[in-house]
């Protein structure tokens, strides 16, 4: 196996078409909420319920959503496109024809850069991105033996985008993935709740033997909505194709669905089966026409973007790649950052303290950067006394948690109430070490022999009698000298 | 005054502009106007069958607050038509009415809301009649595939009314209400009107909205008054017209007052008389009656100037794959699953679609439905759709030549007056040929009016058309109306007083 775990001898390819769920308040052709968890069929317009006569009309909030993705990621954004028929039957399509976008898409090409755990970089380029409604959702299990509608979602404004077929593993699609849900976010284009469905991927999947030239059949896996499950999926996939392959079957395209229980893909239907979707422009609807000066205000309200923002980091303020890529994963927790240092921290502590433990906090309460309790001033103060020597490291921690618990209103006065401040007095921690030394009489004979661990036991000690409190180096100097001094 | 029904002393034949008068002269209130002609209505309309829905308390009740609005004063500006009472072509959404756009699929269902037009006539102070029979979804010439039976022509209880507004041409040819509102998909309103003696006017694509009116085909459909006279379609079209955010294909203009130009003289009024309209397949009669008016028009100072078309001749094939294609997707919604007709029995989702379809839409429907899959299918779509996008374009570009030469494009509104019952039904395509000259304004989206000029050795009427450049109904009308000032073609009435009398005779 090689390190992505593709088996020698041969190659993956993948492609991602994600459904992200746009934020506007509206549908994307009516006035009625987009609000998620409401009652069955209570957020429905006459439009939404395909009543006859209705017409539809543009939501321009979901336009300038995908025109900021379009700008955000290079591609080129059409001035002129066009809003098409997808017909096909299906209860939850109450129209019979979803209303998308076909040959003249709103934003066409364009790239994304994603960074790998290893640091490294790589852009995924895309095809295209276009609008297009959601349908409604069947319901089973409302009314026993009967299925009903809801149409609450129909109706919901998507921006589809699709990438080439250039991803190779499961690893570089979920980072891609995540790179994308978090520049949607970013962009303060979809609030990217997986849960909720505001982020669904359909994975294609094709595998060759290395060296080969032509793509392999591709298969489907449909409506993925977690980074766990299309890293599971497309394993699951790649293993079935090349087992399929080896026993000299060939693959037939097809849609699958991946079933997380089992942790297997199953076919849905066959290419055989596909449809025909008869697309043609909309009459109901004029081409959608952007203007250039449009555009460009758009293009100026922009905000850094993460990879400018993840350079930045890097060339300016010298943080590894990693860090660096782990800091612009979410715009708040990139601010936050800039926030820390504009109150006077350095890059690099800062940057180890927000995915550690300010990271680690907000996880095991569940709390995004934005309720983070405690503020960019007060972890920059906090840094500032572990840089000038006040506490250690190790104290810091207590301070960051009297901070969260709201204790007190900066570092500063936590140390002061309780105490913390680093003990550097020569003459008190000569004290201490020579108590410990006293009672140490096995530790002090190992580590003449020759034992340094003995000698870490020593500074422990002495470490835990100062209540955390003494400068670790000077402690470490001062047992060295009395120890070199025969006692 | 001898009029079925009532002693209201009314003439059932009045003019909009009449009628108007009458009330603002509270000469008649809208409630007697209402019982007149629901009462005129009840005699008549089992022959004629020009009405699919009416309910008396609902009319009444809104002819009530008609003549309350007339009594607090707000009988101003902004309700110029209070108590004129009007009828609408089954396909407009009216809250709380049944609307069956002539089909079984929807014979149930009942309108939650009401049609941006309805709704601005009826600020305007009309009061609505009842909903007028058509033939299903509008697909038809001649109102014979309404599931609600086919509607006769007052002129001649044989013949058909035309169609697809059939309904709507009758009711006012019969002096059921003095006008009513059609749609005009390739004809649907002027057809009728000519075959039906009235002035009929399908104005520019996007002049009034499409909300609220169930869709045939959205690049053509539009909405349009039937009266007597271009003055009354003038007055109605000032009700009917205007802005509608809801939708997207309105146009956004100010409000335009349509009777402004009435009075101008035709002096100077250059006329194009295509060629390809004149040639062969036009009946002798119908070129007769139309050569008799261009004289007329000569006569009022206009000026006849031959032009030619080319491509029209591409219109009906164009036609015929732009409505269906538009149509098979529009009528996807008819699926069982909301509301409408729903099979009674099915075994699974499929055969719910299937049954529920195949019973709830008739023969007609069904073939556009077929042809239109049929185009838009992969692989077709270059052939059929996007060619006949092309082919709309070169029309629209020979009308634009033509304009350098002429004001408005005048001819026969359809090759043959009203047939008989049965006469086209078994041949579509004889059926489809009967709009060649009116489908290419829906083509292009350019207006298009039809008023009566002559009839036919059989006596039937003969209807002129007139086409002109975007957004210039108030020229038109004012032409038209130039002309029925002159003649009284428009004036002729039906003899439906042995009808009624016998009728009347028998239930008394």
């Amino acid at each position: 196996m090689s390190a992505a775990g593709i088996p020698r001898g041969w190659e993956v390819v993948i492609g991602l078409e994600t459904h992200v769920q746009l934020t506007t308040r509206s549908k994307i052709f009516s006035g009625a909420s987009t609000a998620f968890g409401a009652a069955p069929n209570t957020q429905v317009a006459f439009v939404d319920a395909a009543l006859p006569g209705t017409l539809p009309v543009m939501n321009r909030g979901a336009v300038e959503r995908a025109i900021r993705f379009g700008l955000a990621i290079g591609a080129n954004v059409r001035r002129r496109s066009i809003m098409a028929r997808k017909n096909y039957f299906y209860p939850d399509l109450p129209k019979g024809y979803q209303i998308s976008q076909y040959e003249a898409p709103i934003v066409e090409g364009g790239a994304i850069t994603f960074t790998l755990a290893d640091g490294t970089t790589k852009a995924v380029r895309l095809v295209r991105a276009h609008l297009e409604e959601d349908a409604g959702k069947s319901v089973h299990d409302l009314v026993p033996n009967v299925s009903g509608v809801d149409l609450n979602r129909a109706g919901t404004p998507l921006l589809e985008i699709v990438t080439e077929p250039c991803l190779a593993s499961a690893e570089e699609a979920v980072a891609y993935a995540r790179a994308l849900h978090g520049l949607v976010r970013w962009l303060d284009i979809c609030d990217g709740n997986l849960q909720e469905g505001s982020f669904r991927c359909d994975v294609n999947v094709s595998v060759r033997r290395a060296g080969e030239a032509k793509l392999g059949t591709r298969r489907e896996i449909k409506n993925l909505n977690s980074f766990r499950f299309i890293e599971q999926a497309i394993a699951a996939e790649v293993r079935w194709q090349i087992a399929e392959l080896e026993d000299g079957r060939p693959i037939v395209q097809a849609t699958v669905l991946f079933d997380p229980a089992s942790g297997e893909t199953r076919a849905m239907r066959s290419k055989e089966e596909a449809m025909d979707y008869r697309y043609f422009p909309d009459p109901d609807l004029p081409p959608l026409v952007v203007t250039e000066a449009e555009v460009e205000a758009m293009r100026a309200a922009l905000p850094e973007l993460p990879e400018a923002k993840r350079l930045r980091y890097v060339t300016e303020l010298g943080l590894p790649a990693y860090d660096a890529a782990q800091l612009v994963t979410d715009r708040a927790m990139a601010e936050y950052f800039e926030a820390v240092l504009a109150a006077g921290a350095e890059a690099k502590p800062a940057a180890n303290w927000l995915l550690g433990e300010v990271a680690a906090a907000l996880n095991c309460e569940e709390k995004s950067i934005e309720a983070c309790p405690v503020t960019p001033a007060q972890l920059a103060g906090l840094l500032a006394r572990i840089s000038d020597g006040t506490i250690s490291h190790k104290i810091g921690k207590t301070v960051f948690e009297a901070l969260w618990q709201g204790e007190a209103a900066s570092a500063d006065a936590v140390i002061e109430a309780r105490g913390l401040e680093q003990i550097t007095d020569a003459g008190a921690i000569e004290k201490i070490v020579d108590e410990v030394l006293a009672r140490s009489a096995t530790q002090i004979a190992d580590y003449r022999a020759g034992k340094e661990k003995a000698l870490m036991s020593i500074v422990g000690q002495v470490m835990k009698a100062s209540g955390g409190k003494a400068n670790p180096q000077q402690v470490n100097e001062i047992i060295r000298r009395r120890l070199a001094n025969g006692g | 005054m001898s009029v079925a029904g009532t002693q209201s002393g009314w003439d059932s034949f009045a003019t909009v502009a009449q009628t108007k008068r009458a009330l603002e002269a509270r000469q008649v209130s809208a409630e007697e106007l209402a019982r007149h002609y629901l009462a005129r209505a009840e005699i008549l309309n089992p022959t004629l069958n020009a009405f699919i829905t009416l309910d008396p308390e609902r009319t009444l009740a809104e002819a009530r607050a008609a003549d309350a609005r007339r009594a607090r004063g707000e009988d101003g500006e902004a309700a110029p038509l209070l108590g004129v009472p009007v009828a609408h072509k089954d396909i407009y959404l009216i809250e709380g009415w049944r609307t069956t756009c002539g089909s079984r699929m929807l014979a149930n269902f009942v309108a939650p809301y009401t049609a941006s037009v309805v709704e601005s006539m009826t600020r305007a102070g009309m009061v609505t009649l009842g909903k007028l029979n058509m033939d299903e979804f509008a697909m038809g010439s001649s109102n014979e595939t309404s599931y609600f039976g086919p509607v006769r022509n007052p002129f001649d209880l044989n013949r058909v009314p035309g169609g697809s507004s059939g309904g709507s041409a009758a009711a006012v040819a019969a002096g059921l209400a003095p006008a009513t509102t059609g749609t005009d998909t390739g004809g649907s309103i002027r057809q009728p009107a000519m075959f039906c003696n009235l002035t009929g006017l399908k104005p520019t694509y996007g002049i009034c909205s499409r909300y609220g009116i169930i869709a045939f085909a959205s690049s053509l459909d539009q909405a349009g008054p039937f009266a007597r006279t271009a003055e009354d379609c003038a007055l109605l079209l000032n009700a009917m017209a205007g802005h509608d955010p809801r939708d997207a294909t309105s146009l956004e203009r100010p409000r335009e007052d349509y009777t402004r130009r009435l009075e101008e003289p035709l002096a100077g009024l250059r006329i194009g008389l295509p060629r390809e309209f004149f040639g062969e397949g036009v009946d002798s009669g119908v070129l007769a009656a139309v050569e008799g008016a261009l004289e007329v028009y000569r006569a009022l100072g206009a000026t006849t100037v031959e032009i030619s078309l080319p491509n029209v001749k591409y219109s009906v094939p164009a036609y015929y794959v732009v409505a269906p294609a538009e149509a098979s997707s529009n009528l996807s919604r008819f699926d069982g699953v909301r509301y409408g007709h729903r099979a009674a029995e099915y075994d699974d989702l499929l055969d719910m679609y299937k049954r529920t379809r195949a019973e709830g839409f008739g023969a007609e429907v069904k073939r556009r439905i077929l042809i239109g899959t049929y185009v838009l299918s992969h692989g077709y779509y270059d052939a059929y759709y996007l060619q006949a996008g092309k082919l709309r374009r070169l029309i629209a570009e020979d009308f634009k030549r033509a304009y350098a030469e002429c004001d408005v494009v005048m001819g026969p509104t359809a090759p043959e007056t009203a047939f008989a019952f049965g006469a086209k039904s078994d041949d579509p395509v004889k059926m489809y040929l009967n709009d060649i000259f009116t489908i290419c304004a829906n083509l292009t989206g350019q207006p298009a009016l039809s008023h009566p000029c002559g009839v036919d050795a059989q006596g039937q009427a003969v209807g002129l058309q007139i086409i002109g450049n975007y957004l210039d109904e108030a020229r038109m009308l004012a032409i038209a109306h130039r002309f029925q000032q002159a003649t009284d073609w428009h004036m002729r009435r039906p003899a439906l007083e042995p009808m009624r009398a016998s009728m009347a005779g028998g239930a008394a």
